[in-house]
């Protein structure tokens, strides 16, 4: 059974339809990459997902039980969230912000095991020389990765990820990628992550699902889907995309430029 | 995994000195008690005005010297220990405030409580028209328009949709509409009337009684056990409205009980003294700035941070020019303002 599924999903603000029948699953250890352009509705669908936004048709289920019919702790056991922000700047500490994500199972106190697994989850991403620094005094990136590791000690089936590598370099986009890539492998954990960079989800991601307008344009693997044509339709771009790579690869094309030595 | 000994150690350490921060705070404010309760005409010295507090609790065990029992338990205490529950329940409504609306300048002053409650009190100064009638009257209003003004702001963050920056506008609102009918009752009012109002607005523990401080004493402790009993939500609130939602807070239900009930606190101190402002902005920063944001710790900790700022300021405002008392709300902000300066800028260089 799929940890995650969505069936025939519609959202609007107001009178403005911004998600249309969306459809699609997500099966433990699987990595599914959100992609499309700017407004087409990756981070309202991942709310959606998430249970903040309310669809106004079609259902959004884990493990096959409805998320409406679930309490908020239930649902914040089950699924995880890392925003696209990367956080206002508080004074707590990177550890105690970390911490946070254990919100789901804490009354008061905080027990050895939980101290633990906040540590586990520091270590996890580079983040242990951080542990008692300000969030507020972090760089992007470094706040990037602890909204992460938040969402890694709530220890859910789903996480879903906005945009969760747009402030990093590129050594750290690869490092934070194979972390939730080993995570959903090892662990059996069902991630929906939506991303801008086309090639970066293409290596990562076991599945893609273009959103265009709002609606599904193509749901597959990063083979199937990432296409020149699908490039031009939902983009608005010429590209190639070089198939000779362990994954994908697309390359722009500048305007008016001759597609030779691509 | 002996890495993660180390981060948990570092954590342990940080839990240790914000005990140790609430142990001095207490002790401080305990030896502020005392000095607090020996200011005044009457000559006695320290160690007897805390014989003469023992002495009430355990009639049995303790003897107060001479008159000092009769001084501290009919004259002095009550406004001593009003000033400390004062200020630790403003500093903790304005803790509240910061943390669900993420904005530094929230408090129960820039949303237009106070003000409203400034109006309550002008309208029965004024008007002579209120709730409640003789010594309650100024008090009756000034709490119900407290509370009003409170109701104000939840009916138009509901409409518009329950969010830190719709409370925030609707509290800036509500503020500047009493502030006009409170300019307009001034206007119409006669010198003294108006003199009465401006003096109102000063904010003062003159007027303390033992009745006053038990009715503010049980608000915070049916209240301030249900905040501390929140206080992961509170954090969780802090980091956004979406990450809380996520990490399973009723995000609009808890925004608005605890709006509520910050603004109750508020209410029920203020209806009795005044405005005091500047406590509810002021001791929960420096409270952040000393041991952080975690509300477990900041929200007990402001408390006794505002506590020791109104008794410090009391007491001085009892003994510099004595017999004359200055209004404490003016003290306040000469005491806290230098303070609080001083530590923004050592902070930020540091």
């Amino acid at each position: 059974m799929a940890l995650l599924s969505v069936e025939e999903l519609s959202f609007a603000y107001r009178d403005r339809e911004v998600l249309r029948g969306i459809t699609f699953s997500v099966d433990a250890g699987e990595v599914l990459g959100l992609v499309g352009p700017n407004g087409c509705g990756k981070t309202t669908l991942i709310r959606c997902a998430d249970g903040m936004l309310s669809p106004h048709n079609g259902r959004v289920m884990f493990k096959g039980k409805e998320l409406g019919t679930m309490h908020r702790r239930e649902v914040a056991r089950a699924m995880a969230y890392v925003p696209q922000s990367t956080g206002n700047r508080t004074s707590s500490t990177v550890f105690e912000t970390v911490l946070m994500g254990r919100r789901p199972y804490l009354n008061w106190t905080v027990s050895c095991a939980d101290e633990d697994k906040v540590a586990e989850a520091l270590r996890l991403l580079d983040l242990e020389g951080l542990a008692l620094r300000k969030v507020g005094e972090l760089s992007g990136g470094e706040r990037q990765r602890v909204m992460i590791a938040r969402a890694l000690v709530q220890e859910t089936g789903v996480v879903l990820l906005d945009e969760p590598t747009s402030n990093l370099d590129v050594c750290h986009q690869m490092g934070v990628m194979e972390v939730l890539r080993g995570l959903a492998e090892e662990k059996g954990l069902a991630i929906v992550i939506a991303l801008h960079d086309l090639n970066l989800a293409a290596t990562y991601c076991h599945r893609l699902l273009v959103l265009s307008a709002g609606s599904i344009y193509s749901y597959g693997a990063p083979e199937e889907v990432l296409t020149e044509e699908m490039l031009g339709s939902v983009y608005g771009i010429e590209a190639v995309v070089k198939r000779d790579l362990p994954a994908p690869y697309v390359v722009p094309i500048r305007p008016g430029r001759v597609r030779e030595g691509v | 995994m002996e890495q993660n000994v180390i981060i948990q150690k570092g954590y342990s350490r940080l839990k240790k000195t914000r005990a140790l921060f609430i142990g001095g705070l207490l002790a401080a404010l305990v030896i502020l008690i005392g000095l607090a309760v020996t200011l005044g005409s009457a000559d006695f010295t320290v160690g007897e005005s805390y014989l003469a507090i023992l002495a009430g609790l355990f009639p049995g065990t303790f003897t107060a010297p001479g008159m000092a029992g009769i001084i501290v338990w009919d004259y002095r205490l009550h406004r001593v220990l009003f000033a400390v529950v004062a200020g630790f329940g403003l500093a903790v409504a304005g803790c509240v405030m910061q943390g669900i609306l993420r904005n530094p300048l929230a408090s129960p002053f820039t949303l237009g409580i106070a003000s409203a409650a400034t109006t309550g009190a002008s309208i029965a100064i004024v008007l002579g028209a209120g709730v409640a009638g003789g010594e309650f009257l100024v008090i009756g209003n000034a709490f119900l328009f407290a509370l009003l003004a409170a109701l104000a702001i939840y009916g138009m963050a509901r409409y518009r949709g329950i969010g830190s920056e719709t409370m925030v506008l609707a509290g800036i609102a509500v503020m500047y509409l009493f502030s006009a009918v409170t300019s307009l009752l001034q206007y119409v009012g006669s010198a003294e009337e108006l003199r009465a109002v401006v003096f109102w607005t000063f904010g003062s523990v003159d007027k303390s009684t033992w009745p006053k401080l038990a009715i503010v004493s049980l608000v915070l402790a049916c209240t301030i056990p249900y905040l501390l009993y929140r206080a992961w939500d509170l954090n969780a609130l802090a980091e956004g409205d979406e990450v809380a939602a996520s990490l399973g807070v009723p995000v609009e239900r808890s925004m608005m009980v605890m709006m509520m009930i910050a603004s109750l606190i508020t209410a029920v101190i203020i209806c009795f003294t005044g405005t005091i402002g500047f406590i509810g902005l002021v001791a929960p920063h420096i409270t952040r700035m000393a041991i952080g944001g975690d509300f477990r710790t900041l929200l007990p900790a402001s408390g006794l941070v505002g506590a020791l700022l109104l008794l410090s300021a009391d007491s001085i405002a009892r003994s510099v020019l004595a017999p004359q008392v200055l209004p404490v709300g003016i003290v306040t902000a000469f005491l806290g303002v230098p303070f609080f300066i001083y530590l923004f800028l050592h902070r930020r260089s540091a």
